[in-house]
């Protein structure tokens, strides 16, 4: 039986004191504990910020890449060994700024990666500039008269990208967030979780009060379904006084892309031996250039 | 065969089956024991504009293209007014029919007119206009004297997966097209071509599909990219040959993701390649230096063509030698291998990922269009598969990881540089690699001493792996009076520029550099010595190889045979400047 001090170790998190990612990182070890999967097991990949420091802070197999990138180093090392836990941590400028392109493709080609979002609407790292997912006025050292654009609506764009499985978490709720995380593991392809996370630095506005009294669970919504399409992406609209927590939308029915590639029906690339075949299956190939 | 070589051109509008034609003729030459060097010449778009296939043809192997031809196969009037110049006194032009040519204007020039009723023999025997192309090559045939069977066998095998009834029609129509050329043309016809008895078979191929071949055979089973010719072949090769051979072809979102999804690949345990050109090579620049900094073994496969930009997109240039050389923020290990033939093609395609795998390192193959995607014919030997070996360096075996008594530790300083490395997936081996400096564990680190010992770790990679970087290979004469130094597929004409100049009574042969970087220098300066008169001979403006080697070594070329408008250099254009020079 896995627990959560398996998964502890690494270094101490530099994180402010109050950041969002101490929550985010004692539930992703507590959803890993509960499924019972050994640290081992589990290939995180994260990209650049402060939140991507997390493979550092925990025992578990980790790779900190480039930022904006943790999608397709995630999606070569899921393709190389689908027999792994492939879970993607990183934050909004990573996933909807920079990786944009890679979080559209990754969606609709629903490889089987967990895609933890550490959305604070901020750049923190860099120290205060507006982020993809700040609000339209918000005033940063980028934007000192407000940002002009519209925010990325993350969910909505994942469910028109044909993500199969959508969804928000709100990890001071921790058993919540923890729970959200393992049907997002149990999701046979790719599965978004856009993860509300404070920055009290430099987005207190978006505190853990303003957050409380918005956010709420789209299971306590009665005959909410989340097989539905339609009915998730209005819910994915909402943002506001309101904001949904919980799964929005999930096909657990839709293949994953490794299931469907023949190269991997004979199991994980590096579970076998390179070139496995016969020689002569190599040899006959000169018979096509004759 | 009169002379030792013959050339034939097909050429026509983008669309009209060049390429095709080409490698019927070119497939049912080699399958008379021929040897055959075919160079296509492509715009960058879908119809229309003016594309060539040429072929060049002998007894003997050959390296490189010539300037002359006896045939041209034309499709357009354009194509007869573009490339009448270039077709040697005798020589003849097979188009079909309805094409208004001036046959007065090819007499004039001592060119054999030989309109043939193409369209009409593709619609009335074969029912599909398509197969004028078969015909046209089987006209070809006929006037070269060339056997029928050859043709008839390679229409067999090339239309083998679409039925027996298109094969039939289009054998129909090669008998029909070569008995017209036989008693319309070939009289009047004085080259001729004849197969050998009891040919041997060969492979006909181009630079491309031998490294993919070999990157199959030496284990790759991943590969991610985005089209960009010339790139691209190498994608659809072994995309092709995936679900059989069990390599997982992903076409990416981009370049970026492309390398980024190779080196998590690589990172798990998997051959992993990506193939492209400058300027997707140039969006892979941030993840190269990500593998540089993790020791993530990568190979990318940089088939360039001319820049800057889009350039010219579908034309051949060697001018990212120093890209290659430098690309990446920071300083780390590379390995740069620039193959000079399709035998080294198939040779790097394995070798690039033991090299890899040996030294934790990005490895780099430079090849460019002209070598990319010129065919050559091969003896099946060629590639001997028995040579082929899988070297993955000091990787643990899952064994070897049982038995840790100790946490492991992935950049451990070893004097080689090279630390043992685990696959994520044992539990004796749980661990982080960070693209930031890191300790010997891969955990973050700032300290000053940290970053200088695990610099110097990396860095000591490149001496250890020069040692192992093989010397400058040599063509033609010993001690001759000037060398050509070349890289790549310049190499094959340079090579037969040395031959044409010997002729000439001048003493020349040909240095090449293959294993470019790092650069072994006692080895480099050991063949420099035996050097005659050093002649630079690249496909760019600026002598790269040659501006690299006085870098390195300090020698100086001063003589400089170049060239950069996207067209290869021949073995002609080669002799004749060198000529000049010397």
């Amino acid at each position: 039986m896995v627990t959560i001090n398996d998964y502890k170790g690494g270094m101490e998190p530099t994180w402010c004191p109050g950041c969002g990612n101490f929550g985010i990182l004692a539930g992703l070890k507590r959803a890993l504990a509960e499924a019972d999967v050994e640290p081992h097991r589990v290939q995180l990949i994260s990209g650049i910020g402060c939140g991507s420091k997390i493979p550092h802070y925990m025992r578990a197999n980790g790779f900190h890449t480039l930022h904006g990138r943790a999608l397709p180093v995630a999606t070569g090392a899921r393709l190389a060994n689908h027999g792994m836990k492939v879970i993607v941590v990183h934050g909004d400028g990573d996933g909807y700024g920079m990786g944009g392109n890679h979080f559209i493709h990754a969606a609709r080609r629903n490889i089987g990666l967990v895609d933890l979002v550490q959305n604070n609407a901020v750049y923190g790292l860099t120290k205060g500039q507006y982020s993809p997912t700040s609000p339209p006025g918000f005033k940063s050292k980028t934007s000192p008269e407000g940002a002009l654009e519209q925010p990325v609506n993350p969910l909505s764009l994942a469910l028109a990208a044909g993500a199969t499985f959508v969804a928000r978490a709100y990890p001071l709720d921790m058993e919540h967030f923890a729970a959200v995380i393992r049907q997002a593991m149990d999701h046979p392809g790719y599965a978004l979780i856009d993860t509300l996370q404070v920055c009290v630095t430099f987005n207190p506005a978006q505190s853990y009060v303003w957050y409380k009294k918005r956010v709420y669970k789209l299971e306590d919504e009665e005959g909410y379904d989340t097989s539905d399409r339609a009915s998730a992406m209005v819910r994915a609209l909402e943002f506001g006084d309101r904001i949904p927590t919980g799964v929005l939308y999930q096909d657990a029915e839709a293949p994953s892309y490794e299931d469907r590639l023949p190269a991997l029906a004979g199991g994980p690339l590096a579970e076998r031996p390179l070139r496995h075949l016969p020689m002569e299956a190599y040899e006959a190939i000169k018979q096509e250039f004759i | 065969m009169v002379g030792s070589r013959i050339a034939i051109k097909f050429a026509g509008a983008a669309g009209q089956g060049v390429e095709s034609n080409g490698a019927l003729l070119a497939r049912t030459l080699a399958r008379g024991g021929l040897h055959v060097f075919g160079r296509k010449d492509y715009e960058s778009r879908i119809r229309g504009g003016l594309n060539f296939l040429r072929i060049d043809v002998a007894e003997e192997p050959i390296h490189g293209h010539g300037t002359g031809i006896h045939l041209l196969l034309a499709q357009t009037v354009e194509a007869v007014e573009q490339f009448a110049d270039v077709i040697v006194p005798g020589g003849g032009v097979v188009y079909d029919e309805g094409l208004d040519v001036d046959q007065a204007a090819l007499r004039d020039r001592d060119i054999v007119p030989m309109p043939a009723p193409l369209v009409k023999i593709a619609k009335e025997i074969g029912g599909r206009p398509v197969m004028a192309g078969a015909a046209s090559v089987a006209v070809a045939a006929a006037v070269f004297d060339f056997p029928l069977d050859a043709l008839l066998e390679t229409l067999g095998r090339q239309f083998a997966k679409k039925g027996d009834e298109v094969v039939d029609a289009n054998r129909a129509v090669a008998r029909a097209a070569y008995e017209f050329g036989s008693q319309t043309h070939a009289a009047e016809f004085r080259f001729h071509l004849s197969a050998l008895d009891d040919p041997p078979e060969r492979m006909l191929l181009d630079g491309n599909q031998a490294f993919a071949y070999g990157a199959l055979v030496g284990g790759c089973n991943f590969v991610a990219g985005y089209p960009m010719t010339p790139g691209t072949s190498i994608l659809e090769w072994l995309a092709g040959h995936g679900a059989s051979h069990g390599v997982v072809v992903k076409h990416s979102e981009d370049e970026i993701a492309a390398l980024n999804m190779v080196i998590g690949a690589a990172h798990m345990g998997a051959r992993a390649l990506t193939p492209t050109s400058g300027g997707g090579f140039a969006l892979m620049v941030e993840a190269l230096s990500l593998a540089g900094m993790t020791e993530t073994p990568a190979v990318i496969v940089l088939a360039q063509r001319p820049g800057p930009s889009t350039g010219l997109a579908t034309r051949t240039e060697q001018a990212d030698l120093k890209f290659a050389l430098s690309a990446g923020h920071g300083e780390f290990p590379r390995i740069v291998l620039a193959p000079g033939s399709i035998e080294e093609c198939f040779e790097a395609g394995w070798r690039a990922f033991n090299l890899a795998e040996q030294f934790q390192l990005p490895v780099i193959v430079l090849t460019e269009h002209f070598l990319a995607t010129s065919t050559r014919t091969l003896d099946p030997t060629a590639f001997d598969l028995s040579r082929v070996f899988i070297d993955r360096g000091a990787l643990l075996e899952g064994q070897e990881l049982d038995e840790l008594d100790v946490p492991y530790v992935r950049y451990e300083v070893t004097h080689t540089g090279v630390s043992p490395r685990a696959l994520p997936g044992h539990p004796k081996a749980v661990f982080a690699i960070t693209g930031n400096e890191h300790t010997t564990t891969g955990a973050l680190s700032e300290d000053a001493e940290i970053r200088v010992t695990q610099h110097l770790k990396r860095m000591s990679k490149l001496d250890t792996a020069a040692a192992q970087m093989r010397p400058p290979s040599w063509y033609g004469p010993d001690g001759a009076e000037h060398t050509l130094v070349c890289w790549g597929g310049t190499v094959g004409p340079a090579r037969e520029a040395a031959a044409l100049l010997g002729a000439r009574g001048l003493s020349v042969n040909v240095l090449q550099f293959a294993d470019l970087w790092p650069l072994n220098h006692e080895a480099a300066e050991a063949e420099l010595a035996k050097a005659g008169r050093l002649i630079a001979v690249e496909g760019n403006a600026t002598a790269q190889l040659a501006s690299v080697l006085r870098a390195e070594l300090g020698c100086h070329i001063d003589t400089r045979v170049l060239k950069w408008d996207g067209r290869p250099l021949s073995p002609d254009f080669i002799a004749e400047r060198v000529a000049e020079e010397v």
